[in-house]
């Protein structure tokens, strides 16, 4: 299975993500955000950091970058895309998923464990997924997922939400959500559910000595289910 | 303009530094010159004050790759691998704008760490604050660590420890001590010595603008009423362009085009230029037009002094410009060619086609001014008197509550969860532990780093102070399966001018090297930061010691929190029930005076090695050093982080049981050991003549004393954490 990961300026959590795709049998590529062309791939994903610094809004100037155009096209006829942190926020500033990405409630930076509860596994993404609730970690400023009343509806309706913050039981509560998500959302979908961004870094979870090992469990089944 | 000696004094410099100047050039220096000796000389650029102390540290050992001098340290970790590490101070800044001081305290250590070829992989800081009840307090605290996170989890380089304190000495002055280290192949390290005439100097990164004019003669001065006119001395951060900077200088490191490479940190291209020269006993020659400029109409003056961030000065092979020109590009970076090397030895500086500065390189640096200054002797203070009698009538449950919730003793969560602890994905302990651990990425091996200080035992006897330091980071190192290799220092002190104050800076870093000596752990980096002070109002004495030290099998890495119900607890050394300068003293007995624990060298050394030979052994299931706030503070941090209990019953002693709970003794440890392992475990310990206390077993849940005082899980988990956070609320 081939994936690429994008390098923008400022990304800094891709070669992390290169790790864990290799360690769980991905042949990946890097891909600079200068380039026109995406290599062959089962699976393009959008690393975290602060691409572009940050600057303007999270995500917004990636979204615009060269190698973009490629993605969106990939994405757009069905192909594997995953946006993880900054990457998800560069999903959301290209329209490929609905919301936005506001600056955390309390205004601060957050980085810890978290729990998160997946709730549609008929997707590529969480397919034949043996756990309900997940630890995974969190590192952001900027995950305080937004969007409109209709777009929520809209969400909710074609089951686009890919998952919550919850409790280790997989409760979802106010005192939970580390960062003001709307309706403790921590990962969505696009409606064709080939695109999937979420908060959470499941590279940064990938062996017993980490944080822990539930992003073990993410990329193997995600494996999986391309192969 | 015309230079005279009372704009000599308004850069800071002395009249009869001025003199000096005057008879080094055998002239008047011009503005330009004068800014650049001004710069030079300032106690930030030269140690002027504490250059022939520092001398005195041990700097030299097996594992020393590089010593003080360089941007930054260098260890060996075997198998040829290097750690880049160094400790700078970013305080006088961070009081006047704290986000971007502190941002740029992170960026400047970074800098000092990548400029050798090391990708940095662990930050640490130490930061100080006033009373939590002075009113500057809170704000300062959330800028500084609203500053730090903001650069360093911009970079990608996890923030794995730290240390934070309150006191009132701090109120006009905060401390923030940046710490950074870097891994390097050790044949792939790069220094700052120029060598080859005519070689092109390069100038990368960020433009040239305004900010940050004078800021090391600012951080070589006592604040005053006027401090907050002081604010566009402050440098402004660009995470951004340090990232890109950072990638781009080790693509091009990867290669073999450099010479010499230099970061502009303090005094910004005057410091980097004639350091470089300098140690290459070569001149340089710059043309100022091809400086790329943020802001127009910049002059030589305001172009030399500037201290904007995230730029560096390469001196390349020649030929070699285009290659270098290209990657610099693909990362947006400006890439400039703005001199050569000369056989001159003299910095010469060239601006509108004229020649406007001229100075030899020596009289800037060897030739700068050195003082043996006056500094007045500590004497041990006499031990302090308390009715003992009273001590029976402490509630231990509520002297407990008063202790983990003191500001200095508290969870500081609050503040390491502001920082991205876990990007590079090789953090294997977390902030909140002895020491943060990372991986040596692809390896068995991991670097442990902590960094800690103690002003209060500095203040109350300076020698003893710094030698606790030192053996403080030691003991945390160890507490984490770790053998401690070096050390960086970051000395923070009042005014060198004082004879006190000078004073405290000469017996600290006496104790330092005593101590560095005494363990094999030498000093291989450091910074001092005088002049913090308000008027006639210093800091205690607040040196911060940066210990690091290698695990060989990461797997071994230890923890403190207690692991498995029935396992046996014992303290490692002996507790003599020492209160004086204690945080109980402080906070239970309101008693400020009396001499800090003693520190004995030998029973550090023995105890610390004796313990790392338990853990290889894997005889050791969790450990903790003891510090401040003693046993049972100690042991409370176990069970909160473990979700475990504990029975303790307390060893019939001489001395009562709130000082055995409370005392500060040095050189101890608290250990857990299986019932199986207890008596291997003891042996060895007989066989070392290592002094221990069997004082309990882990249970379930709940700290129960001598049967009497029990306190919940919960309730040492509120006492704790709630602190700082409603605090900051």
């Amino acid at each position: 299975m081939k994936s690429s990961v994008i390098t923008f300026p400022g990304s800094n959590c891709d070669r992390d993500m290169d790790v864990a795709l290799t360690k769980f049998g991905f042949k990946n590529k890097m891909v600079w955000h200068n380039d026109q062309e995406l290599p062959k791939s089962d699976l393009i994903v959008l690393p975290g950091g602060f691409s572009y610094g940050d600057y303007l809004r999270c995500g917004s100037m990636a979204s615009k970058s060269k190698i973009m155009h490629s993605v969106i096209n990939f994405a757009k006829s069905g192909g594997l895309v995953m946006g993880i942190c900054n990457g998800f926020q560069i999903l959301v500033e290209s329209g490929l998923v609905p919301g936005v990405l506001l600056r955390n409630k309390y205004l601060q930076f957050v980085c810890k464990n978290v729990h998160v509860k997946v709730d549609n596994k008929e997707n590529t993404f969480f397919k034949n997924l043996d756990k309900k609730v997940l630890e995974f970690h969190i590192a952001h400023n900027e995950g305080n997922y937004f969007c409109t009343s209709d777009q929520l509806k809209e969400i909710e309706d074609n089951n686009q939400i890919a998952i919550y913050y919850c409790d280790q039981n997989g409760n979802t509560n106010d005192q939970i959500n580390p960062n003001g998500s709307i309706k403790n959302i921590a990962g969505i979908f696009n409606k064709e559910k080939n695109i999937l961004g979420m908060m959470p870094h499941p590279e940064r979870m990938i062996d017993e000595s980490l944080s822990g090992e539930d992003g073990s469990i993410f990329f193997r089944n995600l494996f999986n289910n391309i192969k | 303009m015309v230079v005279n000696e009372k704009i000599a004094v308004e850069h800071g410099l002395k009249s009869d530094e001025y003199k000096k100047i005057c008879k080094l050039l055998k002239r008047t220096p011009n503005i330009t010159e004068l800014g650049i000796f001004s710069a030079m000389w300032n106690e930030h650029c030269s140690y002027k004050s504490s250059r022939i102390h520092l001398k005195k540290l041990p700097t030299k050992g097996k594992k020393v790759i590089q010593g003080p001098g360089e941007n930054a340290g260098v260890i060996d970790v075997d198998d040829g691998d290097a750690i880049v590490f160094k400790i700078e101070s970013h305080n006088h800044p961070s009081f006047i704008e704290p986000y971007q001081g502190a941002a740029t305290g992170v960026g400047g250590i970074m800098r000092d760490v990548f400029t050798m070829g090391a990708r940095p992989i662990a930050n640490l800081n130490s930061i100080h604050f006033g009373s939590p009840q002075n009113k500057k307090t809170k704000n300062l605290l959330r800028g500084v660590v609203h500053g730090i996170g903001g650069y360093g989890n911009c970079m990608g380089v996890p923030t794995v420890g730290g240390q934070t304190s309150f006191d009132s000495s701090y109120n006009g002055n905060i401390l923030v001590n940046a710490m950074t280290l870097g891994l390097v192949k050790r044949n792939k390290i790069f220094y700052s010595k120029a060598a080859g005439l005519n070689k092109p100097v390069i100038y990368v990164g960020s433009k040239t603008g305004r900010d940050g004019i004078h800021g090391a003669s600012m951080a070589s001065a006592s604040f005053d009423d006027k401090i907050e006119e002081k604010k566009p001395t402050v440098q402004v951060g660009d995470p951004f362009t340090e990232k890109l900077l950072l990638e781009a200088c080790l693509e091009l490191m990867a290669g073999d085009s450099i010479i010499a490479i230099q970061d502009m940190g303090a005094a910004g291209l005057t410091s980097s230029s004639i350091e470089m020269a300098s140690k290459g006993n070569l001149g340089i020659e710059i043309n100022l037009n091809k400086v790329p400029c943020r802001e127009t109409k910049m002059t030589p003056y305001e172009i030399m002094l500037s201290e904007s961030q995230e730029r560096m000065l390469i001196i390349l092979e020649s030929g070699k410009e285009d290659l270098a020109k290209k990657i610099f590009d693909k990362w947006n970076l400006d890439f400039a060619v703005i001199g050569k090397t000369t056989n001159t030895k003299n910095i010469e500086l060239f601006f509108d086609q004229k020649q406007v500065a001229k100075i030899p390189v020596n009289t800037l640096v060897e030739n700068s001014p050195m003082y043996d200054r006056k500094w007045k002797k500590s004497k041990l203070p006499k031990k302090i008197k308390y009715d003992r009698s009273k001590l029976k009538n402490l509630k231990i449950k509520e002297t407990l509550k008063k202790i983990l919730s003191s500001p200095n003793i508290c969870s500081k969560e609050w503040i390491w969860q502001q920082y991205d602890h876990t990007v590079m994905g090789d953090t294997i302990q977390k902030p909140g532990g002895d020491s943060g651990v990372v991986r040596i990425h692809g390896t068995d091996k991991a670097v442990a780093a902590t960094v800690d200080s103690s002003a209060t035992y500095c203040w109350a006897h300076p020698l003893t102070g710094g030698k606790q330091v030192v053996c403080e980071t030691w003991r945390n190192l160890i507490s984490v399966g770790a053998k401690p290799i070096a050390i960086t220092n970051c000395l923070n002190f009042g005014s060198p001018e004082k004879e006190e104050n000078m004073g405290e800076f000469v017996e600290c870093v006496q104790g330092i090297g005593e101590a560095c000596k005494y363990l094999e752990y030498p000093v291989v980096s450091g910074n001092v930061s005088f002049y913090n002070q308000t008027k006639e109002i210093g800091i205690k004495p607040t040196p911060a010691i940066g210990g690091v030290g290698l695990i060989k099998n990461y797997k071994k890495m230890i923890t403190m929190n207690f692991k498995n119900t029935g396992n046996q607890v014992l303290v490692i050394g002996k507790t003599e029930g020492h209160i004086d300068q204690s945080l109980f003293a402080r906070t239970v007995l309101n008693e400020k005076n009396g001499p800090p624990p003693e520190v004995n060298l030998f029973n550090e050394k023995n105890n610390g090695e004796t313990l790392l030979n338990l853990i290889d052994r894997n005889y050791i299931k969790s450990a903790h050093d003891v510090s401040l706030g003693g046993i049972i503070t100690a042991i409370s941090k176990m069970c909160i982080k473990g979700n475990k209990g504990i029975e303790l019953k307390i060893p019939k002693f001489l001395i009562n049981e709130t000082e055995y709970f409370f005392a500060e003794d040095q050189g101890r440890y608290i250990i857990e050991v299986s019932l199986e392992d207890l008596k291997n475990v003891t042996k060895i310990l007989d066989k070392n003549s290592v002094h221990y206390d069997q004082i309990g077993k882990i249970i379930d849940k709940d700290l129960i004393i001598n049967q009497k005082t029990k306190v919940t899980i919960d309730e040492l988990k509120s006492y704790n954490t709630n602190w700082l956070k409603d605090y900051m609320v």
